[in-house]
């Protein structure tokens, strides 16, 4: 009896032990800034605060603020749209792009390590490379590339330089940085799907297409749903492709939630404020995060 | 004989047309590094932006040597910057790993009361997103007196509760009697941890290792609210102040960013097997 008490206490003690590094961080560097994002969206705290002022207590202030203000609702609906497109095109194209290495024909190793690559590419060098693509003016990649194509029908864009293409122009680079790895993910799926259930199918007399759709889509679903909620995310954390480019403008067309909580609280230094914004960003997220695990859960029972 | 010739035939003009697409989308991942490459190497600076309106922006043209390479390593301390990258993510990856796997390990292996609290608790703040926390976090560290060191690029980041859920869901799926086994020869929970665990739990480590350093070597936000000279700055951030000061050097900018991604593109080229295997494993579960 006294063995086995000692053995638990053993157990316990080293398990503190064990934790207590990964926790005085996370409390201290998660939870005690989750804290005072909370306080500070209630005052007027300011990053350094005047001699003269001290921080007071302004109740809703901040929230009534950001509702009558536009910014926060452009950034929002701005941000809304960019994950609207991104989300689905890019695990579109992931898919597909996981079919066509999802083969044994030669050099395949080849296109796979290609279509990765730029994953491993820092976003600030992606976005430069493709702000030089993107340039205005018929001198531009894009644009000249576009009006070959076409044979001088496409007017060149100004892209970024232009609010009704701007943040279409990052989406774009967006997916072209990002998809590989969701692309890898489906090839995971692919492979893990049982070689019987083709088989099967082919003898019943299924066509590739039908197969596709009644044997690989639903055997993809759970794979499906990591890849849109994890995408989902990244959407919404969208930040360094408009810092190094745009810095949101033009006129406000490419200004996202993140982006607006970092000009309000550090080039502005409005805490309070900018912790207002955090608050509601997390509430977002947190949304469309149980939103999304209980239409898969509704799904798996179906 | 003769349907089989059809077949065959068939077979064939699939696998062109397989060939064809995978060969459109080589080209469009492939253009914009072979871009950023070859301009960088490209010693008129207004070649490279005369070549962008054809084909010759993914072609050698004009004057080709290393002058851009000389200008970024006369003109600012590109090696500095490096090291400071190179600093930064490694000490995070080192002491991250030992942190969040031996959390995760009391986590999915030892019994003590508090388990109960801890595990919920760590699974919700995966949803916390590190953007809403950055700005409270910068008056934090600021009280600390962190301001432009490396020790606020690095400590923050040393847990991270979604590795913590990867090491768990992977130390969990371990067989319990590896451990009781451990317990009878005497062994302590923490020689289990380093003797028993660790060995088996590679695949779960370089998955961490993969995430983190694509995370951290890429990172902008929290560099630009935390430093302010060039002492402890990344590449990220001097790469974006090089950006802003000579938006037309597309020579310098483009040797400078080569720089900044060709030791990790080779790593991940050495690794490649590991580094997509170790991706793909964390997708498949659940």
């Amino acid at each position: 009896m006294r063995t086995k008490t000692n053995k638990y206490l053993r157990q316990e003690m080293t398990a503190w032990f064990m934790s207590a590094p990964a926790l005085i961080i996370l409390l201290l560097f998660m939870i005690v800034p989750l804290l005072m994002s909370v306080y500070f969206s209630f005052t007027n705290r300011m990053l350094i605060m005047p001699p003269h002022l001290s921080t007071k207590f302004l109740g809703l202030e901040n929230y009534r603020r950001i509702l009558e203000q536009n910014d926060f609702f452009i950034a929002l609906m701005n941000t809304l749209k960019f994950a609207l497109v991104v989300v689905p095109v890019q695990t579109t194209l992931a898919l597909l792009l996981a079919l066509l290495i999802n083969s044994k024909l030669r050099f395949i190793y080849f296109f796979r390590t290609v279509f990765f690559s730029p994953v491993v590419i820092t976003m600030v060098v992606v976005s430069i490379i493709w702000s030089l693509l993107l340039a205005p003016g018929p001198e531009g990649f894009i644009n000249s590339f576009l009006s070959h194509i076409t044979f001088g029908a496409f007017e060149p864009k100004a892209w970024l330089f232009d609010k009704h293409s701007s943040l279409y122009a990052i989406m774009m680079f967006s997916i072209w940085q990002g998809v590989g790895f969701q692309m890898i993910i489906f090839l995971a799926g692919l492979q893990y799907i049982s070689k019987d259930l083709y088989e099967a199918s082919g003898l019943d007399g299924a066509s590739k297409i039908q197969q596709f759709f009644y044997v690989t889509l639903p055997q993809l679903r759970n794979t499906s749903v990591f890849i849109m909620i994890t995408t989902t995310i990244f959407a919404f954390k969208l930040f360094t492709q408009v810092l190094v480019l745009t810095n949101g403008g033009p006129q406000d067309s490419t200004l996202t939630l993140v982006y607006l909580l970092y000009s309000e609280g550090f080039t502005k230094m409005k805490i309070g404020y900018s912790s207002a914004i955090g608050v509601l960003f997390f509430l977002i997220v947190l949304l469309i995060s149980i939103v999304q695990m209980k239409l898969t859960k509704v799904n798996r029972e179906g | 004989m003769k349907r089989i010739g059809r077949l065959k035939v068939k077979k064939i003009r699939q696998n062109v047309y397989h060939y064809v697409l995978l060969i459109f989308f080589f080209l469009i991942f492939i253009s914009p590094i072979v871009l950023m490459i070859l301009s960088s190497f490209k010693e008129d600076e207004i070649q490279i932006i005369k070549d962008m309106s054809s084909i010759q922006a993914f072609l050698p043209n004009g004057p080709m040597g290393f002058e851009n390479y000389v200008n970024v390593f006369q003109r600012m301390n590109f090696f500095k910057f490096f090291t400071n990258s190179v600093i930064i993510t490694v000490s995070t990856i080192v002491v991250g790993i030992c942190f969040n796997s031996m959390f995760a390990y009391a986590l999915a292996k030892l019994e003590f009361k508090a388990k109960h609290i801890l595990l919920p608790a760590m699974i919700a703040l995966i949803i916390v997103p590190g953007e809403t926390l950055s700005i409270p976090l910068l008056l934090l560290v600021n009280k600390m007196g962190l301001i432009d060191t490396y020790a606020v690029q690095i400590i923050p980041f040393v847990a991270e509760p979604f590795f913590i859920f990867l090491f768990y869901q992977f130390f969990k799926e371990l067989p319990k009697e590896i451990m009781e086994a451990a317990i009878i020869d005497g062994s302590s929970y923490f020689g289990i941890y380093r003797r028993i665990i660790l060995p088996l739990s590679k695949p779960v480590f370089a998955s961490v290792i993969i995430f983190n350093a694509l995370g951290r070597w890429g990172d902008i936000m929290w560099p630009v609210l935390v430093t302010r000279g060039e002492d402890v700055r990344p590449l990220p951030l001097a790469m974006q102040a090089l950006f802003t000061i000579n938006r037309n050097n597309w020579g310098d900018i483009f040797a400078f960013a080569t720089m900044a991604t060709l030791p990790i593109l080779l790593l991940f080229l050495l690794f490649q097997k590991q580094f997509i295997r170790s991706i793909a494993s964390t997708g498949v579960k659940g």
